[in-house]
């Protein structure tokens, strides 16, 4: 098996544990991961509600690439690229005029892009490619009793739901209850907002929602929050000290990337999965899990 | 060719065709057709002076062709055959050609628009040539009605039936009649108790001598046509005798399974497998659930039911029947579901305690339901907080787009009923706009302002079991943007009621196929004309009332349902029908004998003359469908009005522009 991967920007920042997890655990289960060229940042959220015809361009200029090399299918890890990348997409096929006007920029860089590459989030391929039957077979560590709250973040479904339920996601659960973990699977945030970028420009309503994540986790009994965002992760994790600034509050729950538990679970080690990297300590997660 | 007088009218239709069609243009063009010897257009030709164009014509110029260049043949044609026939012209010597549903409304540029019209108006001009003079066959008629659906509609419906002196059957698939509206406490706006009101009528519509009441009965197949219709109805087997069973009750007393979810009770109280729905029932019988009656299922049983019963009506022998039934109508009246709001996971039915729907909210407000008429969360205490939120599976591109009419009403009866139940309660109601549009309904939503509801202008998010504050803990949160203030709310609730919205029954579709017509895209029963022809379907004979057609108020059913008794009336209160002539004929010395046609007909309407070793159609069945003209390999069974030549002129007619 082999894919390309879109690794984001963030996955060379404050998310590169999230980055050298999914290496480490594709590897784990025999998938190669080729880096796309030159690849260029998706657009992001922001770049959409200020010029939207030219986030399509950046955005396609990527999957322009994708098409170049060969292949039919991008695997992206970061909720927010996926969404933005599988929405040029989807802004091509459904609106003539956007599709020419993107074309025409492409072109001006003599790129070209049919529009027919299939944006594709990690877990859809762990759960769909893979299979929870494979993954199963890879799990040396077996996460029992360990109380986990996946929480998927908005835009992991959202708005499109290709490969799980719009509002009420079960993929990750489904792939947690494989290595034998506790999971919450009643989290009732598992798809509120986080706060997103304004945590930079309005941190006030981001650490609210930051705080209501945080006491739904607990009210859930969670010992470790899994992320499948980079910007979900920074902002529940290492905020934490602000929300309990704000709030009166003691958090200091473990948040990690799924990958970086999924990779615990499949006998890698900490260090290859960059548990080394996260603010909050993980050790306490560590130590539940059996060797 | 032969030497015909045709005429042209193309029609403007207001602006509906003349605003994209060069009217003048494909006039003056018409005119020059072969045979064409008039053609002319008019604003609007449906009207009396545009009828008397065509009757001039045929009376001075001898005319003796049509073709009328307008709406939809669905519409119109029989305006203009009439109209034709008065002035002395055999109706199938006349043509629609539809350039509006199938050009102007549907074509954005205007010359491709003129050009499309020259194609639909020329394929008819090449067709008339070819076309017969035709008979209407005369068909007696049935007078019996069937009307399908015991609820308020169907009962409504089949009373009206019954006052003029017709036979009525009346069928229903549940155990009793009465539909939604006997599960209902009270009704909006008014306040009147609903069983108050429906059980007189079901009651009556029990005892009537007119009606036949065919109660835990299903239609299985239906056949025939217009005035003359063959029914065939499953009654199903209740397991008892319902000559001898008195509905006293003793058998469901003495029943060893008394935790079946009640249906009637939407599953929050129990029954024995062997019930009455509800105390009011019609017909009073008792019935088995042969599902969960220990007898029936093999397994062992002292059988108590027997031994309780006085008129020994119990019998674990009876079988389904299936009736033969024939009438000259039939009433649709097959209600709704409650749109079950599970998929809408973010409101967390069926995940969270005491998070229920309308419906469910009417048994629970309701004396004879499972908590006596106390309003009560699942722990027996009554609800300090109540949000109720509205439009849920209803206006929402998700789910359903429609908005269900009813909902918004019955969100303020339910309110209406918690303040008199428990006046210190706060109730909530989160709306998106409130649709108060009745007689009655406006003054209703401001007595409920007053008396202290608070309304929340914003559709909720959530409902969330996630407390962020002491007082939130243990409670339902709903999570709502108030836009009337711009702000995020957080209303904590003990009990949240989703009005659910009304959806067509998961069966519409295959009901509506069984009886030969079709659904809207929302999928409730389709009407012959929404406007104008809102009980009529487009079978002839077949009529809709309430909520099948579309979600409706009480008021607005019983409206429907008596214009429903009123269509089927008008057809079954005469000796004899007109159908269409335009079925299909065997030419006995063409035909081989092969019968290829005579297993294929659907309707039965071919049968063998073994005599002369050919097919006959017999014409009062056939529907002129034409399965045996594209089936039989010699091309022998022809379609009256549909000859080949006929549509072989048309496609000519339509390429050679």
């Amino acid at each position: 098996m082999r894919y390309l991967y879109y690794p984001g920007c963030s996955a060379e920042a404050t998310g590169k544990a999230y980055d050298i997890s999914t290496r480490a655990l594709m590897e784990k289960l025999g998938v190669e991961l080729v880096e796309l060229d030159d690849w260029n940042c998706c657009g992001a959220t922001s770049y959409f509600s200020v010029r939207e015809l030219d986030s399509f361009a950046i955005a396609a200029r990527n999957l322009a690439i994708a098409q170049q090399m060969g292949d039919d299918e991008l695997l992206v890890i970061c909720n927010a690229c996926y969404t933005t990348l599988a929405k040029a997409n989807r802004y091509m096929a459904e609106d003539p005029k956007v599709f020419a006007a993107v074309q025409g920029a492409l072109g001006a860089v003599g790129r070209t892009y049919d529009g027919k590459v299939k944006v594709r989030h990690i877990m859809d391929i762990l759960i769909n490619d893979i299979g929870l039957e494979e993954i199963g077979r890879h799990v040396t560590r077996r996460l029992t009793g360990l109380r986990v709250a996946p929480y998927y973040g908005c835009q992991f479904s959202r708005p499109m739901g290709a490969f799980d339920d719009v509002q009420m996601p079960t993929t990750m659960d489904r792939l947690f209850e494989t290595t034998g973990a506790d999971v919450i699977t009643d989290f009732d945030a598992k798809t509120d907002c986080c706060g997103g970028m304004m945590m930079l420009t309005r941190e006030d309503a981001a650490l609210r929602l930051c705080h209501e994540l945080l006491v739904a986790a607990r009210q859930g009994g969670a010992d470790v929050i899994v992320a499948a965002c980079p910007l979900c992760e920074i902002n529940l994790e290492a905020y934490q000290p602000r929300v309990n600034k704000a709030y009166g509050t003691d958090f200091n729950i473990p948040v990690m990337y799924f990958t970086q538990l999924a990779g615990l679970a499949m006998g890698v080690d900490p260090k290859q999965l960059g548990i080394d990297k996260q603010v909050v300590s993980c050790d306490p997660v560590l130590a539940a899990i059996p060797a | 060719m032969p030497d015909e007088k045709i005429a042209v009218y193309f029609c403007h239709c207001g602006s509906n065709i003349a605003g994209k069609v060069d009217v003048d243009k494909v006039t003056a063009w018409a005119a020059e057709q072969p045979n064409v010897v008039v053609a002319r257009e008019y604003k609007y030709m449906c009207s009396d002076p545009g009828q008397d164009l065509i009757k001039d014509d045929i009376e001075k110029l001898g005319v003796d062709r049509v073709v009328v260049a307008a709406c939809s043949p669905t519409m119109h044609e029989p305006t203009f055959r009439k109209a034709a026939s008065d002035a002395g012209l055999n109706p199938y010597l006349l043509q629609m050609a539809n350039v509006r549903e199938h050009c102007s409304w549907v074509t954005e540029d205007k010359d491709e628009a003129t050009e499309k019209a020259k194609r639909i108006l020329n394929a008819q001009i090449h067709r008339l040539p070819f076309n017969e003079a035709l008979d209407p066959i005369e068909v007696p008629v049935n007078p019996a009605v069937m009307v399908v659906g015991g609820g308020i509609a169907g009962i409504e419906a089949a009373l009206k039936l019954s006052a003029t002196g017709k036979k009525v059957y009346l069928v229903e698939k549940q155990p009793s009649i009465g539909g939604h509206m006997a599960m209902f406490d009270k009704t909006f706006p008014t306040l009147d108790c609903a069983a108050c009101i429906l059980t007189p009528k079901m009651s009556a519509a029990g005892k009537d001598p007119n009606i036949e009441l065919l109660a835990y009965s299903e239609v299985e197949e239906i056949d025939g046509y217009v005035g003359n219709f063959k029914v065939k109805v499953r009654r199903k087997a209740r397991y008892v005798n319902t000559d001898t069973c008195t509905g006293c009750g003793a058998c469901q007393d003495a029943c060893v399974v008394r935790k079946v979810p009640s249906e009637f009770d939407q599953g929050l109280g129990k029954r024995s497998a062997i019930y009455i729905p509800f105390p009011q029932a019609v017909p009073l019988r008792a019935t088995i659930d042969p599902v969960n009656c220990l007898t029936l299922k093999g397994k062992k049983c002292k059988q108590p039911c027997t031994t309780a019963c006085g008129p020994q009506a119990i019998d674990f022998d009876q079988q389904d029947e299936v009736l033969d039934l024939e009438v000259g109508a039939i009433v649709m009246a097959t209600g709704f579901e409650l749109w079950d709001p599970t998929p809408e996971t973010r409101y967390s039915y069926g995940q969270l305690d005491n998070v229920i729907t309308s419906l469910e909210f009417e048994r629970i407000s309701n004396a004879s339901g499972p908590t006596g008429g106390h309003i009560v969360c699942k722990n027996g205490e009554p609800p300090k907080s109540v949000a109720i939120l509205h439009c849920v599976g209803s206006r929402d591109e998700n789910f359903q787009e429609h908005c269900s009419r009813v909902c918004c009403m019955y969100s303020l009866k339910f309110s209406h009923l918690i303040k008199e139940h428990l006046p210190e309660t706060d109730v909530y109601e989160c709306y998106i706009d409130m649709r108060a549009y009745g007689k009655g309904y406006e003054e209703f939503y401001k007595r409920l302002m007053e008396e202290g509801v608070h309304f929340i202008r914003g559709r909720a998010a959530e409902v969330s079991s996630v407390a962020l504050t002491p007082e939130e803990e243990g409670r339902l949160i709903v999570k709502v943007e108030d836009t009337l203030l711009g702000i995020v709310r957080r209303v904590p609730a003990d009990m949240v009621i989703l009005s659910s919205g009304l959806a067509p029954a998961k069966d519409a579709k295959s009901v509506a196929q069984t009886f030969g017509f079709g659904c809207s895209a929302n999928g409730f029963y389709l009407e012959r004309h929404p406007k104008l022809e809102p009980v009529s379907t487009v079978t002839d004979g077949i009529f809709i009332a309430g909520c099948c057609q579309f979600p409706k108020d009480i008021p607005d059913t019983v409206a429907q349902a008596g214009a429903a008794a009123a269509g089927a009336l008008a057809l079954v209160d005469n000796a004899t029908v007109k159908v269409e002539p335009t079925i299909s004929y065997i030419d006995p010395e063409k035909c081989c004998g092969c019968h290829i046609c005579v297993g294929l007909c659907p309707h039965a309407a071919i049968q063998c003359n073994e005599e002369k070793g050919v097919a006959e159609v017999i014409e009062a069945a056939c529907k002129g469908c034409g399965v045996c003209v594209a089936a039989c390999g010699s091309n022998v069974p022809q379609q009256r009005g549909y000859l080949d030549q006929q549509i072989f002129a048309e496609i000519e007619g339509a390429m050679a522009v």
